[in-house]
């Protein structure tokens, strides 16, 4: 088996010495009849095996769209890709041919979604969706391929995965729905592990399982992963890093205990003052003034300037802040970011 | 917020119980059983007070806003509101109490017609019951609820697409005041929302509060938002209240397992703390509430369960180590919330 996987993985230029992941300066758009849709301008991310890069934004900020850049499962049309790179291993996979693409899509990089019940086949077992990938990626028989999945679902503790594997979908709990997906992105062993939200559908109970679950398999494996959510609490227990996104920029990456500590992005510090929080009592909320801009028509300048409260005619005309360095490990979109790092902790 | 609510009880539930059946066959339909959606809950709610009704996905708490309403008849129990019980009543006198009890519904996309205005939308309350505003002043009326919301009232004649998601739930908001309620139940009111424009939603919820003297139920799952709009909660687990007591005795002294696991699990934006918390990690998932488990419903996820849990089934009381009602053999208190190892 060992040797099938060798010979599937040799992508050309494929240099095990370059970053894991490294997106650079992408750009996406969705041409719609009401005009164009500029959802991601310029994103830069990296990612190291083994470390969780929180990607964290309201909808609409361009986070899922971001993920189906680097999985190749954009909608096109609407949906093209039109600048930047995005690395793997020193190998840009926007440069791929589409069958090249499809091997890495399982093999190298695999993607969790949201939504567990829509995600899978609802005609097919369980099992044999699983099976599905060794039978095509690893031209394992029926039989091995049914042993393979029995073990992978043990592995996400599906109890009596023995007899599970022969339930539908529409038979497991949200939970158990969500460790059959994790399992399949498993499957092939991927060194990336994209989450888009995997457990903003679940009740907190069953998300801690779930987190708790990731992390261990992330250890396990020494796996990248890549979280997708809205959820500051998910991201500040499970985070090693942080890039906050704002209209299809990323306007503040830091380590978790820097952004929460002190955020440098006027964004950032109003999220993290407007949420509630479980273990302070009767805090005042903050209330971030307007709505995200239309991707259709984003303001000249900074993005966020109409909702700011530390925007200046600088912020308010092109060019937008370039990405300054906070410190080594941390960047920040924003002319005052001195300004916003100074100021009173957010929280606490 | 904690403002003094007066003592004066506007909403008593007793016994509340909805069963829905479950059958077999087409034509000849034979009940096989029952999913006990709501199986006895008993809650009061008074002027000016906030009661937040917590628990997760298939707990009842959207049933029991469905039978506070009217929008679901109880299969047995009875609905007090200013001493009269709401089950018994029918016709006009039914379709006047419910004047006084209106809802705010979850998802703002899909809770407002596409095809009326925003005028049309807020003023349909009028045309239910025409006799509280007269028809010539109804427009001006529709006005004033739009301003109370935060919204432009020149915007009376838009449809709800033109409305971003923050903004068609103040319109949802506006409906249910429409009829100068006491009672709003609102039913996760902000969890379709983003956190930034969620916040800005909770803050007109609490103005409304001050201004008209409301009487709010508020579901959500979300743990946090409930300790923070709250005065009151009430937790649930498979159709029955299992612990309830004012914010600070939920959040800070919790009694019943099921309430601390459920605290414990709520991640805290506080990167500081990862690891330090005190996090009880539950097992499994819900039971069917078509056959929940004998005594004690939540015996078959908890660590503390003995053989008295499956016989006896535990009463919603106080007890030695619990100073507010807890419905557990073993209540006690554990702080999960601060707890640092």
């Amino acid at each position: 088996m060992t040797d099938i996987k060798a010979e599937i993985d040799v992508l050309p230029g494929l240099d095990s010495s370059a970053r894991l992941l490294e997106v650079e300066g992408l750009h996406v758009e969705f041409r719609t009849q009401v005009g164009i849709a500029r959802a991601i301008n310029g994103v830069d991310l990296h990612l190291d095996p083994g470390e969780t890069l929180a990607i964290l934004g309201e909808s609409g900020c361009g986070k899922s769209v971001t993920a189906q850049a680097i999985m190749g499962i954009l909608d096109t049309p609407p949906g093209f890709v039109t600048g930047g790179a995005i690395r793997y291993r020193g190998v840009d996979l926007l440069k791929l041919p589409e069958e090249q693409r499809r091997r890495v899509r399982a093999n190298h990089v695999a993607m969790i979604f949201q939504d567990a019940l829509s995600a899978l086949n609802p005609v097919f077992p369980v099992g044999w969706q699983i099976a599905e990938l060794f039978r095509v990626h690893r031209g394992m028989s029926r039989q091995d391929a049914r042993k393979r999945s029995i073990e992978l679902l043990d592995l996400v503790k599906i109890p009596a995965a023995r007899q599970r594997i022969n339930d539908y979908p529409h038979q497991f709990s949200g939970g158990m729905r969500q460790r059959v997906m994790i399992a399949m992105a498993l499957a092939l062993d991927p060194k990336v592990l994209i989450a888009d939200e995997p457990t903003t559908a679940l009740d907190v109970t069953v998300q801690a399982q779930i987190m708790n679950l990731l992390a261990e398999l992330r250890r396990e494996r020494n796996m990248g992963l890549i979280l997708i959510t809205h959820d500051m609490g998910v991201v500040a227990d499970v985070a090693d890093r942080i890039s906050v996104m704002y209209a299809g920029k990323v306007v503040e990456e830091a380590p978790v205990l820097d952004i929460y500590a002190r955020p440098a992005h006027p964004y950032t510090k109003a999220l993290l003052e407007s949420i509630p929080r479980l273990d302070l009592k009767g805090q005042q909320l903050n209330v971030i003034k307007g709505l995200p801009p239309n991707l259709t028509r984003i303001p000249a300048g900074c993005p966020f300037h109409p909702r700011c409260a530390y925007a200046r005619d600088v912020c308010r005309a092109d060019p937008s802040p370039p990405q300054y360095e906070v410190d080594p490990a941390r960047t920040a979109r924003c002319h005052f970011w001195t300004e916003v790092v100074g100021d009173e902790p957010a929280v606490k | 917020m904690s403002q003094p609510s007066s003592n004066e009880v506007v909403l008593e539930t007793h016994e509340l119980v909805k069963h829905f059946p479950i059958t077999r066959g087409i034509v000849f339909q034979k009940k096989i059983g029952a999913v006990r959606a709501v199986d006895g809950v008993d809650l009061q709610l008074r002027r000016g007070e906030t009661l937040g009704v917590v628990g997760e996905s298939g707990c009842g708490k959207s049933t029991l806003a469905k039978l506070l309403v009217g929008l679901e008849k109880p299969t047995s129990g009875a609905i007090n509101v200013r001493g009269q019980d709401m089950t018994r009543l029918s016709g006009g006198e039914l379709r006047k109490a419910r004047r006084n009890i209106q809802m705010v519904l979850q998802d703002p996309y899909t809770s407002l017609n596409p095809r009326m205005t925003v005028g049309d939308i807020i003023g349909e309350p009028f045309d239910i019951h025409p006799e509280v505003v007269p028809a010539a002043e109804r427009k001006q009326r529709v006005r004033e609820l739009l301003d109370l919301v935060g919204l432009n009232p020149e915007h009376i004649n838009r449809y709800p697409h033109q409305f971003s998601g923050g903004q068609r739930q103040r319109i949802g908001i506006a409906r249910a005041l429409a009829l100068k309620p006491e009672i709003i139940v609102c039913d996760e009111p902000v969890s379709a929302l983003d956190v930034s424009i969620q916040a800005q939603v909770i803050n007109l919820l609490e103005r409304l509060q001050d201004e008209l003297g409301l009487s709010y139920i508020f579901i959500a799952h979300d743990l946090s938002v409930v300790r923070h709009i709250a005065d009151r909660v009430a937790v649930m687990y498979l159709g029955k209240v299992v612990e309830i007591g004012v914010e600070d005795e939920i959040y800070e002294r919790p009694t019943h397992p099921y309430t601390q696991a459920l605290l414990s699990a709520v991640p805290v934006p506080d990167p500081t703390l990862r690891g330090q918390r005190d996090q009880i990690v539950l097992e499994g998932d819900v039971p069917s509430p078509a056959n929940p488990p004998s005594g004690c419903r939540f015996r078959t996820r908890c660590w503390k369960a003995q053989d008295i849990c499956a016989s006896q089934e535990p009463a919603l009381a106080d007890r030695e180590h619990s100073a507010h009602p807890s419905a557990c053999h073993f209540a006690e208190e554990r702080d999960v919330v601060h707890a640092v190892e």
